[in-house]
């Protein structure tokens, strides 16, 4: 009876090792051709990751995210080792200074030659050498209307503040979003360290409480076609997919300026299929994948070969790519420090719960 | 003898192992985290946090909030149970199976769903207008959480209730009727008591849970209720700030904790006159 139960504790074990190293084995083998991407939600057309598949035999596994500061921990904590993520300007800054990305190596990146200059100019602001990142979109903040519940087209934040919208305003729930267009509204930087000038954005926030129907972050979209609000705030890539389902909505760069950003592609010091990530980046660089993903995601793309690929129609959407005279009065964000960082995040928590 | 103590422990094995891997040792990471600064030295600040302003205020509502969802969900559970106890038995378990149905499905999704019916152009005001009814503001509003609440957290509270009442000696209540007792007298004298146990544990099923919410908080509030779950969640996602989320954490922990005691003590006491 005894030699029956340990044969049987006997067996099992053997037959968890078994398994366990089985498993183990498995996996290193696949590990040569896998890829970790870390993307925004609904930020890539899905056929270029099966079309990728197809061409390199390169599996990909995919998560999403919904704000950068989400993404941040994650990436730091390291408990996945993502091969690529697509976080923004102010926290690629913050990412590489504090020692989280590697160098890419272009020359396994022949299409970044397609890059726009100018992108690459902008780039510098927060990777001084472009030496840690490709970029991916870029675009601006505005406010998304609807020109059937709005009287007189908005051409300033002001519209935000507008007791008659009251029920019908739509903020992100993103700090630095929130707070970077009450800061361009007061005539501030959207960078600003300053207290009293936090402060006093953040009495403005308050004071807007009432009229906010949600703070939402993707929800804007769904909740502007359905015409649950009138007014959003919103990211410039998602207008026209808001225009292709209600054609009552339009969009504007408010006149006092606002936020323009920029996505790109960077590859984390604890990634273990790095090349991998370079053939990705270079595969979505291609211009006929770059336009192919531009129709999907409908966000403004860097790539100058794909842009002259593109419709005129959307060339000259002042929506997508914007003019020179309103972006000349934008401004991208800058990683401001953790002490800064501190109290951005305390006195959003004050709008929040007041 | 040895040999079966040994044997016990073998079998108790990997319960252990799975207590302290996902029990114990997150347990002692939070109170690590809520006890010291950024630089590892101990301090009660994160704790004292709560006094804060946008801390108590988040705590208070958290605290209203579940407390009503909780009284809510008492006064539709009892008479349900109730009236499950008096019905044969393949039809209350046809009713009961019909209650554990939704739960088969993901809260978040069931949520979701809500959120569609209860907005300014959803499912339940196109009702409303097309009876020229006034339409309702429901959704953003703490109404939409208590709702939202009491929809998920029903069945915590109907189950444990209605399991109690089944088991109740239908003698004992014939007895209180031969001792003269009118129905009144006897559910209040007899059925009640008998049934607290019940009815302590399904308060203590949902107010739990609705205290420490944060899901429900932001798709039917619109993110403009902050509960004290937000303000942990947000800690612990956005913020970077785990030692005051872990902070946060073990104040709230503190109500829970004194909620099972108040359990205990009426769980225990008719346990054992049961």
């Amino acid at each position: 009876m005894k030699l029956k139960k340990f044969s049987i504790l006997a067996l099992s074990i053997s037959l968890i090792a078994a398994v366990l190293s089985g498993c183990g084995a498995k996996q290193q083998k696949n590990d040569a051709g896998n890829l970790y991407i870390c993307n925004w939600a609904e930020y890539i057309d899905p056929e270029v990751l099966t079309l990728f598949e197809k061409e390199t035999g390169i599996k990909v596994s995919y998560d999403e995210f919904e704000t950068n500061e989400i993404m941040y921990p994650v990436i730091e904590a390291g408990a996945i080792s993502y091969d690529l993520a697509c976080p923004s300007d102010y926290m690629i800054q913050k990412m590489i200074e504090n020692d989280l990305l590697d160098e890419i190596d272009f020359s396994h990146i022949p299409n970044y030659a397609n890059i726009d200059e100018a992108q690459l100019t902008a780039a510098k602001e927060f990777d001084p050498e472009n030496k840690y990142s490709v970029p991916y979109c870029w675009g601006t903040v505005g406010i998304l209307y609807n020109t059937k519940m709005v009287e007189k087209a908005p051409d300033s934040w002001a519209v935000l503040w507008d007791e008659q919208y009251k029920g019908n305003i739509l903020m992100q729930d993103s700090v630095r979003d929130t707070f970077g267009i009450t800061l361009k509204y007061l005539g501030y930087s959207l960078n600003s360290t300053n207290e009293a000038e936090l402060n006093q954005a953040k009495e403005l926030l308050i004071s807007q409480r009432p009229l906010v129907q949600a703070y939402v972050v993707d929800q804007v979209r769904d909740k502007m076609i359905g015409g649950e609000a009138s007014i959003g705030v919103i990211y410039s890539g998602e207008v026209l997919f808001c225009q292709e389902s209600n054609e009552d909505l339009a969009y504007v760069i408010p006149k006092e300026g606002s936020n323009v950003w920029l996505d790109c592609w960077v590859i984390p010091k604890n990634a273990q299929n790095k090349e991998n990530a370079e053939a990705f980046i270079n595969f979505l660089c291609r211009p006929d994948i770059a336009v192919k993903n531009f129709e999907y995601i409908t966000y403004a793309t860097p790539n100058k070969a794909a842009k002259e690929l593109l419709d005129t129609e959307y060339q000259e959407n002042p929506a997508v790519f914007p003019d020179e005279s309103i972006l000349s009065k934008c401004e991208t964000f800058h990683y401001l420090g953790e002490e800064s960082e501190e109290l951005y995040n305390s006195l959003w928590k004050e709008v929040r719960s007041n | 003898m040895n040999r079966k103590i040994l044997g016990k422990y073998l079998i108790a094995g990997p319960y252990i192992f799975w207590m302290a891997a996902f029990t114990i040792i997150p347990l002692c990471l939070i109170f690590y985290y809520g006890l010291t600064d950024k630089s590892g030295i101990f301090t009660l600040e994160n704790i004292l946090a709560i006094a804060t302003q946008e801390h108590a205020k988040a705590l208070w509502i958290s605290l209203l909030l579940s407390f009503i969802s909780t009284l809510i969900c008492l006064v539709l559970a009892y008479p349900l149970a109730m009236i499950l106890k008096g019905m044969s038995v393949s039809q209350h378990s046809f009713i009961v199976f019909i209650f554990i149905l939704p739960m088969w499905m993901n809260f978040l999704l069931r949520t979701l769903a809500w959120q569609t019916i209860l907005e300014k152009n959803g499912v339940l005001n196109s009702i409303l207008t097309f009876f020229h009814l006034p339409k309702q503001n429901i959704i953003n509003t703490p109404y939409a959480i208590i709702f939202g609440m009491v929809y998920n957290f029903l069945p915590f509270m109907v189950l444990p209730i209605y399991n109690v009442l089944v088991k109740i000696d239908d003698n004992v209540i014939n007895a209180a009727r031969d001792l003269g007792a009118n129905s009144i007298q006897t559910f209040v004298r007899v059925i009640f008591p008998l049934s607290l146990p019940g009815v302590v544990s399904g308060i203590t099923m949902v107010f739990i849970p609705a205290l420490t919410t944060f899901v429900i908080s932001n798709l039917l509030g619109g993110g403009k209720i902050y509960l004290i779950g937000n303000i942990i969640e947000q800690e612990f996602t956005t913020a970077y700030n785990w030692h005051l989320g872990s902070g946060l954490s073990l104040v709230l922990m503190a109500f829970i904790l004194i909620n099972m005691l108040f359990t205990f003590k009426y769980d225990g006491a008719k346990g054992a006159v049961l």
